[in-house]
C-alpha cells in the first residue's frame, strides 16, 4: 500500500468521521437530557425536547459523572433529575418547563471551574445545582461570585463559609457532628478515637470534635488520618487497640474506599460494634450497600435524613425514585438535599415572579419553607443554609438504618464554627446587605 | 515487648504480601517485558468485579457453596483478566514495543476506558457494542475475500463504519425504549460493590488477646502460592524457558526459532491474569469499585522499581521492606525504644499517622534510589533493551 493518506482518502475518512460523530451526538445526546419526561411518561408531549432553547428555563447540573467522585455524585444527579421531572410534569415553573444542561466536572477541580463558566456564560443557565467535595465548591466559588450567579450545594460540609452566591442545602457542622458527639457522650462512653481521610473536611470536623469533647468532659485518646483512597489500615487498627484496650468510641470521617478497608479489617481483627461502636459521617445507605452490611451491622451514622424516615412525603419521594431508577436503588442524605435544592429554587422563583433576576430570586429564597422528606418545616435561613433535622441511625440487617435518635424540630444552621477561635462569635445574614457573609455577633 | 515484635513482623509481612500480590503481575509485565502498563490497576479491578459476579452466582446456590466461592472466583478472575490482557496486548501494546512513553500514555488511556466501562456497562451498551462489532468486522471479513479488496478498502470502511454504527445505536436505543429499565440500567454503576468474604475469612484466629485476621492469612498464603507457581512456570516449563530467553535476548531467541510474538502475548496475559487474582483477593480487604485499581497502581510501581526491574526476588524483598517500614512508622512501634529521647520520640510521633507514614516511606525511597538507582537487585551485565 502507498504510505500516507491522499486527499481523496482524507475526504472519505474525514466525512465518515464527521458523519459518525454527528450521529453519535444526535443519539448520545438523548440519555444526557433525560430530564425531559419521556414521551411515554407525559402524554401531552414535552416542549423541552422539541425546543430546548425555546420556552424553557435552563438550569445547570454540574457534578462529576466520571473519575473518583462519580461514585457519589451520579446518584445526586439522579435525585436532581427526578425533582426536575416532577416539577415539569406538574406544569413547570412560572408556566415554563425546566431544561437541565448537565456538565461533567470529571472529579477535577479546574474542570469544575471551566464547566461552571461554560454553564453561566455560554448556556446562560439561571442557576446551577452542583459540586460534592469542598475542593470543587471552592474551585467554582469565585466564578459564581464574579458573575453574581447562583449555586445550590447539596452536601454536608465543614462550614466556615457563607457565600452570597451559594445556597447550602446539606448540613452545617452543628447539624451533624456536634449533636452526634453529644449523643455518643451520653450513650456510648467518653473515650474517643478519631479516624479520618486526610483532607479538609475530616481535619476540620476533628478540630470541632476535640474542642467539643474538651468542653464536655470527654477524652480523645488518638487521632489518625489515611490518604484519600488509601486502603492500608493495619497501623490504625493496631493503634486503636492500643489506645482503647477496653473498647470505646471510634469517630469515623473516612471517605470513599478507605471506609471499605477500615470496616472489613476492623471485623477481621475481632473488634465488634458492641465493644467499639463507630459513628460515621460519610456512610449513608448507598455506602452500606457497597461496603456490605455484614461488616457494618450495629455501627452508627449521623445524618439529617435516612431512607427509613417515616412520613408521607418521604414515602412518596422514595417510591418516585425507585420507580424511575429501579427498585434496588436507595436514597440517601445528599440526594435528599439535592432534591430539596431544586424545590427551594422553584419556590424562590415563583415567589420572585422571575427566574432571570437572580438578586430577586436570592432574596425570595430566604424564609422559604418546605415539607421535606426529612420532615416538615425545613426552612431556608438568612445565612443561606437550611434548618434541618438531625438524626442518628444504626445499621440494620437490610442495609438501611434504624433511627435511634432524632431532633424534635429542625436545628438552625451555624456556618461559622463557634468552637474555633478564629470564627467564634461570627455569623452570617444575607437578608441585610450591611451584615453579609461574616459579621461579629453582638 | 516480644509480642510487640511478633505483632510488628506479622503486620509487616501482611502489608508486604498485599503489596507483593498486587505487584506480581506488574513485576512480570514491567519487570520482564519492560512494558509500562498503567492499566495494571484496572486489570485488578476487572478481577475484583469478576469476584463480585461469581459471588452473586454462588449466593444463589447458598449454603456451603457460598463458603467456597472464593476459589472459583480466583480462577475466574485469572481467566478474565488474562483474556482482557491478551486483547490489550494484541490490540494496542504490540504496536508500541520499545516506545515506553507511547505505551505509558496508551495504557493510561486504556485504564480510563476500562474504568468508565464498568461504570456505564449495561445490556443496552453491550448489545450495541456487540452488534457494531458483528456488523462491521463481519462485513469487512466478507469483503476482504474479494479480489479487489485493496482498491475498495477505504470506500468500504467509510461506508460500513457509519452504517454499522448507525444500525447498532438505533437498535440499542429502540430496545432501550422497549424493555426500559432492566435493559438500560447499568450492571454495576458508579457505586462501589459489596464483595463479602465467606464466613471463614471474615473473623480471625485469636492468639492471646490478639487476633490474626484470617483474610490477611489467606492473602499471605495466596501470595506464597502465586510465587511458587510463577517460579515453577518460569524455571521448569518449556514456555517459561522461552519467556526467559526472550527476556534475555530477543533477536537471538527469534533466530533460534522461538515465536517471540506468541511469547510476548503469553507473558502479558499471565501478568494480567495475576493482576486479576490480586484484584480478586484484595476485594477481601478493600473496596471493589471503578477506582479500586487506582488505589494500588502507585504502590505496585513503587515495589517493582525499588526491587529492581527484571528481578522477581527484588519485588519480594522490596514489598516486605516497604510493608514493614509502613507499619513500623505508621503504628509508632519504635515508641518504647526511643522513649528516652524526647526529640526522637516527638519526631516519630509526628510521622505516626497513616498519611504521614506514607510521606516518610516515600522520602526514604527517594533517598534510597539516589544511591541505588537500579533498585535492590539490579540486572547484572549488559542490559538488553528490546
Amino acid at each position: 500500500m502507498i504510505r500516507g493518506i491522499g486527499r481523496r482518502k482524507f475526504l472519505v475518512y474525514g466525512s465518515a468521521t464527521l458523519g459518525i460523530s454527528i450521529l453519535l451526538k444526535a443519539c448520545g445526546g438523548q440519555p444526557e437530557t433525560a430530564t425531559s419526561p419521556s414521551p411515554a411518561a407525559s402524554p401531552e408531549g414535552s416542549p423541552v425536547a422539541a425546543s430546548p432553547t425555546g420556552d424553557a428555563i435552563k438550569v445547570g447540573i454540574l457534578h462529576s459523572l466520571s473519575g473518583t467522585m462519580a461514585i457519589s455524585e451520579k446518584s445526586v444527579v439522579d435525585a436532581e433529575n427526578l425533582a426536575i421531572e416532577e416539577i415539569n410534569k406538574a406544569g413547570g415553573v412560572l408556566g415554563k418547563q425546566i431544561a437541565a444542561v448537565t456538565e461533567d466536572g470529571a472529579s477535577d477541580w479546574p474542570t469544575f471551574n471551566e464547566k461552571a463558566k461554560k454553564l453561566i456564560e455560554q448556556d446562560k443557565v439561571v442557576t446551577v445545582f452542583g459540586c460534592w467535595t469542598s475542593a470543587s465548591r471552592k474551585a467554582v466559588k469565585d466564578t459564581f461570585e464574579a458573575n453574581n450567579h447562583m449555586l445550590w450545594y447539596p452536601v454536608q460540609y465543614e462550614g466556615q463559609e457563607c457565600s452570597k452566591n451559594i445556597f447550602y442545602t446539606g448540613a452545617a457542622p452543628n447539624q451533624q457532628i456536634e449533636p452526634s458527639v453529644d449523643w455518643l457522650l451520653k450513650n456510648k462512653g467518653k473515650k474517643f478515637f478519631l479516624v479520618g481521610s486526610d483532607y479538609v473536611f475530616p481535619r476540620t470536623a476533628n478540630t470541632i470534635i476535640k474542642s467539643q469533647l474538651k468542653a464536655l468532659g470527654g477524652e480523645v485518646v488518638g487521632e489518625d488520618y489515611i490518604p484519600l483512597g488509601g486502603t492500608e489500615v493495619t497501623p490504625i487498627i493496631t493503634k486503636i487497640r492500643a489506645a482503647l484496650p477496653d473498647g470505646g468510641v471510634i469517630y469515623n470521617s473516612l471517605n470513599g474506599d478507605s471506609n471499605v478497608a477500615f470496616f472489613k479489617q476492623l471485623q477481621g481483627a475481632g473488634m465488634t460494634a458492641e465493644k467499639y461502636p463507630s459513628m460515621s459521617v460519610s456512610i449513608a445507605e448507598e455506602e452500606v450497600q457497597a461496603i456490605g452490611v455484614e461488616y457494618l451491622k450495629g455501627h452508627y451514622a449521623a445524618w439529617n435524613y435516612f431512607q427509613t424516615v417515616d412520613n408521607p412525603v418521604n414515602a412518596k419521594f422514595v417510591a418516585a425514585f425507585k420507580a424511575k431508577y429501579g427498585a434496588d436503588r436507595v436514597v440517601n442524605d445528599p440526594m435528599e438535599a439535592a432534591y430539596l435544592a431544586v424545590y427551594f429554587w422553584k419556590q424562590a422563583v415563583e415567589k420572585a415572579g422571575t427566574a432571570d433576576d437572580l438578586d430577586k430570586v436570592r432574596m425570595a429564597a430566604l424564609g422559604q419553607v418546605i415539607d421535606a422528606p426529612e420532615g416538615p418545616g425545613v426552612t431556608m435561613e438568612n445565612n443561606h443554609h437550611l434548618s434541618k433535622y438531625v438524626r442518628i441511625g444504626q445499621v440494620r440487617d437490610d442495609a438501611l438504618f434504624d433511627i435511634v435518635f432524632a431532633t424534635e424540630k429542625p436545628v438552625k444552621p451555624l456556618p461559622w464554627n463557634q468552637f474555633v477561635p478564629e470564627t467564634k462569635g461570627f455569623s452570617c445574614d444575607w437578608s441585610d446587605p450591611a451584615k453579609g457573609g461574616k459579621f461579629k455577633m453582638t | 515487648m516480644l509480642s510487640g515484635i511478633l505483632d510488628g513482623i506479622f503486620n509487616g509481612i501482611s502489608i508486604g504480601s498485599v503489596l507483593l500480590l498486587a505487584a506480581l503481575g506488574l513485576a512480570i509485565v514491567f519487570g520482564l517485558m519492560g512494558v509500562i502498563n498503567m492499566a495494571h490497576g484496572e486489570l485488578m479491578m476487572l478481577g475484583a468485579y469478576t469476584t463480585f459476579v461469581v459471588q452473586n452466582g454462588f449466593k444463589q446456590l447458598g449454603g456451603v457453596w457460598f463458603e467456597l466461592y472464593i476459589f472459583v472466583a480466583l480462577i475466574a478472575a485469572f481467566v478474565v483478566a488474562a483474556a482482557v490482557g491478551l486483547v490489550l496486548e494484541r490490540g494496542v501494546i504490540r504496536y508500541l514495543y520499545g516506545r515506553p512513553l507511547e505505551t505509558l500514555l496508551a495504557t493510561w488511556g486504556v485504564s480510563l476506558i476500562l474504568q468508565q466501562f464498568v461504570r456505564s456497562v449495561s445490556w443496552q451498551f453491550v448489545v450495541g457494542l456487540g452488534l457494531f462489532c458483528l456488523l462491521y468486522f463481519g462485513a469487512t471479513t466478507l469483503l476482504a475475500r474479494r479480489a479487489n479488496w485493496q482498491q475498495i478498502r477505504s470506500w468500504a470502511i467509510a461506508i460500513l463504519l457509519p452504517i454499522s454504527a448507525g444500525i447498532a445505536i438505533a437498535i440499542a436505543l429502540v430496545a432501550g425504549q422497549m424493555y426500559k429499565l432492566p435493559f438500560t440500567q447499568p450492571w454495576f454503576g458508579a457505586q462501589n460493590k459489596d464483595v463479602t468474604a465467606p464466613r471463614w475469612l471474615r473473623g480471625g484466629i485469636p492468639i492471646g488477646d490478639y487476633q490474626l485476621p484470617s483474610a490477611r492469612l489467606f492473602i499471605i498464603g495466596l501470595t506464597i502460592a502465586c510465587l511458587i507457581g510463577i517460579f515453577l512456570f518460569l524455571q521448569k516449563s518449556p514456555w517459561g524457558l522461552r519467556i526467559r530467553s526472550v527476556t534475555q535476548n530477543r533477536s537471538m531467541s527469534a533466530c533460534l526459532g522461538i515465536p517471540t510474538k506468541t511469547v510476548d502475548a503469553l507473558t502479558f496475559a499471565i501478568g494480567s491474569g495475576l493482576a486479576g487474582v490480586a484484584g480478586s483477593a484484595l476485594g477481601l480487604l478493600g473496596s471493589v469499585g471503578p477506582n479500586t485499581g487506582q488505589n494500588y497502581i502507585v504502590d505496585t510501581f513503587m515495589v517493582v522499581v525499588v526491587g529492581g526491574v527484571g528481578k522477581l526476588v527484588g519485588s519480594i524483598v522490596a514489598a516486605m521492606l516497604i510493608g514493614t517500614a509502613n507499619y513500623v512508622i505508621g503504628a509508632n512501634v519504635l515508641q518504647p525504644l526511643v522513649a528516652g529521647s524526647p526529640a526522637l520520640s516527638s519526631f516519630f510521633e509526628f510521622f505516626a499517622t497513616a498519611s504521614m507514614a506514607k510521606v516518610m516511606v516515600f522520602a526514604l525511597i527517594i533517598v534510597f534510589l539516589q544511591f541505588k538507582p537500579a533498585g535492590l537487585f539490579p540486572q547484572k551485565g549488559r542490559t538488553i533493551d528490546a
